[in-house]
């Protein structure tokens, strides 16, 4: 499990975060979620070591983040960025192996491409240049890397923690809830996913708990329903939002457009 | 690979990638030997033979041993890394106008060297005669090392190395590399601006074997240590974060590789002079052959820096014999066209 504890980054004199506590179980999906600026790709930032924490300490199991060196800790975990890049005319099969370590077996490697490129509905495009995709293509592509970077580095040194920036912001309807589906079978078989959502209808749909967050601090964080209600979406969103719950099915989370502020 | 794909039974054809790399083997070896037959007393193939086996008469031996051999093997060497330091550069700053030239590397070297022609009787005049021959290779040496010391240390921002900053930076060493060049070629006497002249503009011809091997050896081997960074390069061009998430210490591998590449450019600029373009082209051609994938690309673009230079050489020594002409005119008379067809022709850069 990662442990963030009383989390504090700056930015020069400007401080981000204040205080902030999180925990991404393995087996879980957690979702961040708060409105812009609230701090949430900071967050992930600092948990994933790209930016070192003012004060508090971040744990990956018994190991302390700031004691890890990049090739530890691309074996526990994968990032997807907010908007991946590439400068090169990389086939989509060339991204997905780029992530893959060196030390996994080559034919392991060819089979776990194939498989990871199969997962995202990309097989068809397996040869193509990633420049030559559609912009939903491109950022599935990319996820098929991160998602072949996690899954190899499980095979050889055991579950690892997959943290993804807004997955879904480029992707259509049908393609938010495959990412998510996605995201949700990697924690199944044993993962511990962290994922940042604007979307609360997916959240609500998709995560295990959440950690709503608001002005650098975490506002509430606990299982969906506890999180999701009318009071506090509204206070932290500072608009009016109704939550909605019917029999089995997710909560339905809907902005008061009439009454907005 | 396992013994039943290498069975005579299975009939194997090169694949595209190795047919780009046995053509561009075949290109080296043959502008190679033209670089030692061809000039203003042309040699038979025969006769090439002879001076290698001791039988040729000591004209021609003496043709091939001190002038043509020494500068076929320095331009290959210059060729070879001046090509690879730029795919290195351009891939490692995800910039395509990455050339050592265009980051200030060759910009120091050349301001060193030019110190060296006009201030050089000023301050060096107790040298011993005979170490003077390397005084400006181990000038231009130390100015490249110098300003790659100066742009790393000036690109980091927040502790990270920022690319715009970066090529900034080597903007403002380059017009200041520039201006003490051009005050220095305004006090310089006649006998020294023409060396200047000349220096700078590039040549293969002032180059004796000592000076030859030593400047090559570093190529080489810095070369073959650039070698070690192509799939560092290929995640580089995922940006250095997603480079970092998969593994990589972004900032060692930006250090070590932009020092070896100060070291090799030092090295070339030191003897042949600034010479332009071919870090610049012989990657874009190279990434045209056998695509972007550094593998592939690094030793592809040696193969072509090699063909461009030794062909460059060639002409130039054969236009108006037994005059030579400065051979960066030729570089930059192949490759400013050129790279204007490539701009066009991909409508962006």
């Amino acid at each position: 499990m990662i442990t963030g504890r009383n989390i504090d980054v700056a930015f020069g004199p400007k401080t981000i975060l204040r205080g902030v506590d999180v925990d991404v179980p393995f087996g879980k999906l957690v979702a961040l979620c708060g409105p812009n600026g609230a701090g949430k790709s900071t967050l992930l930032s600092a948990l994933v070591g790209d930016v070192p924490t003012a004060r508090g300490e971040i744990h990956y199991g018994n190991t302390e983040l700031r004691h890890m060196d990049a090739a530890d800790l691309s074996r526990h975990r994968a990032v997807l960025e907010q908007s991946p890049t590439l400068s090169a005319a990389f086939s989509v099969a060339e991204v997905v192996r780029l992530s893959i370590p060196i030390e996994y077996p080559p034919t392991d490697t060819q089979v776990l491409v194939a498989k990871v490129i199969a997962l995202l509905g990309l097989e068809l495009f397996a040869d193509t240049p990633v420049p030559n995709l559609s912009g939903g293509q491109r950022h599935r592509a990319h996820l098929a890397r991160v998602l072949a970077q996690l899954t190899a580095n499980r095979n050889l040194f055991g579950p690892g923690y997959l943290f993804l920036d807004e997955p879904t912001a480029s992707l259509d309807i049908l393609h938010q809830i495959e990412v998510m589906k996605t995201a949700r079978t990697m924690a199944r078989s044993g993962a511990g996913v962290l994922v940042v959502l604007h979307d609360l209808n997916l959240a609500a749909a998709f995560a295990d708990s959440i950690c709503l967050m608001r002005n650098g601090r975490v506002a509430s964080s606990g299982k969906v329903g506890e999180v999701f209600t009318a009071q506090t979406l509204s206070e932290v969103y500072a608009t009016p939002i109704s939550v909605q719950k019917t029999g089995e099915s997710p909560l339905m989370i809907l902005p008061d457009y009439h009454n907005a502020a | 690979m396992t013994l039943a794909e290498t069975s005579p039974r299975k009939v194997r054809t090169l694949s595209r990638q190795q047919t780009v790399f046995v053509g561009l083997v075949c290109a080296v070896i043959v502008i190679a030997l033209a670089e030692i037959a061809i000039g203003p007393v042309p040699l038979s193939l025969s006769e090439m033979i002879d001076t290698v086996t001791g039988q040729a008469d000591p004209m021609p031996t003496a043709i091939v041993t001190q002038i043509r051999a020494p500068r076929m093997v320095l331009g290959l060497g210059v060729g070879l890394s001046l090509a690879m330091c730029g795919a290195v550069l351009q891939g490692l700053l995800r910039n395509p106008l990455a050339d050592p030239g265009l980051i200030g590397i060759s910009g120091g070297a050349s301001a060193a060297v030019v110190i060296v022609i006009v201030l050089g009787d000023l301050f060096i005049g107790e040298l011993p005669a005979a170490l003077r021959p390397y005084l400006l290779p181990v000038a231009a040496f130390f100015g490249a090392l110098l300003v790659t010391a100066l742009i790393l240390g000036l690109s980091k921002k927040n502790g990270e190395m920022s690319v715009g900053r970066l090529i900034l930076v080597g903007v403002a060493i380059n017009s200041i590399a520039g201006a003490g060049i051009g005050f220095l070629t305004y006090i310089s006497t006649d006998t020294q601006l023409r060396d200047l002249t000349f220096w700078s503009m590039g040549s293969l011809a002032k180059s004796g074997w000592l000076a030859v091997l030593i400047s090559v050896a570093i190529m080489a081997v810095s070369s073959l240590a650039l070698l070690r960074f192509t799939r560092a390069l290929d995640l580089f061009q995922l940006g250095e974060r997603a480079a970092f998430h998969s593994g990589l210490d972004v900032m060692r591998i930006k250090f070590t590789a932009c020092g070896i590449c100060a070291l090799a450019v030092g090295a070339g600029v030191s003897i042949a002079g600034p010479i332009g373009f071919i870090g610049l082209v012989a990657p874009h051609i190279a990434r045209m052959l056998v695509g972007g994938a550094h593998r592939a690309l690094l030793p592809a673009s040696a193969l072509t820096g090699a063909v461009l230079l030794l062909g460059a050489d060639l002409i130039v020594r054969n236009v108006a014999p037994p005059q030579e002409l400065p051979i960066g005119l030729a570089t930059s008379l192949i490759g400013g066209p050129f790279f204007l067809y490539l701009l066009l022709r991909t409508g962006k850069l």
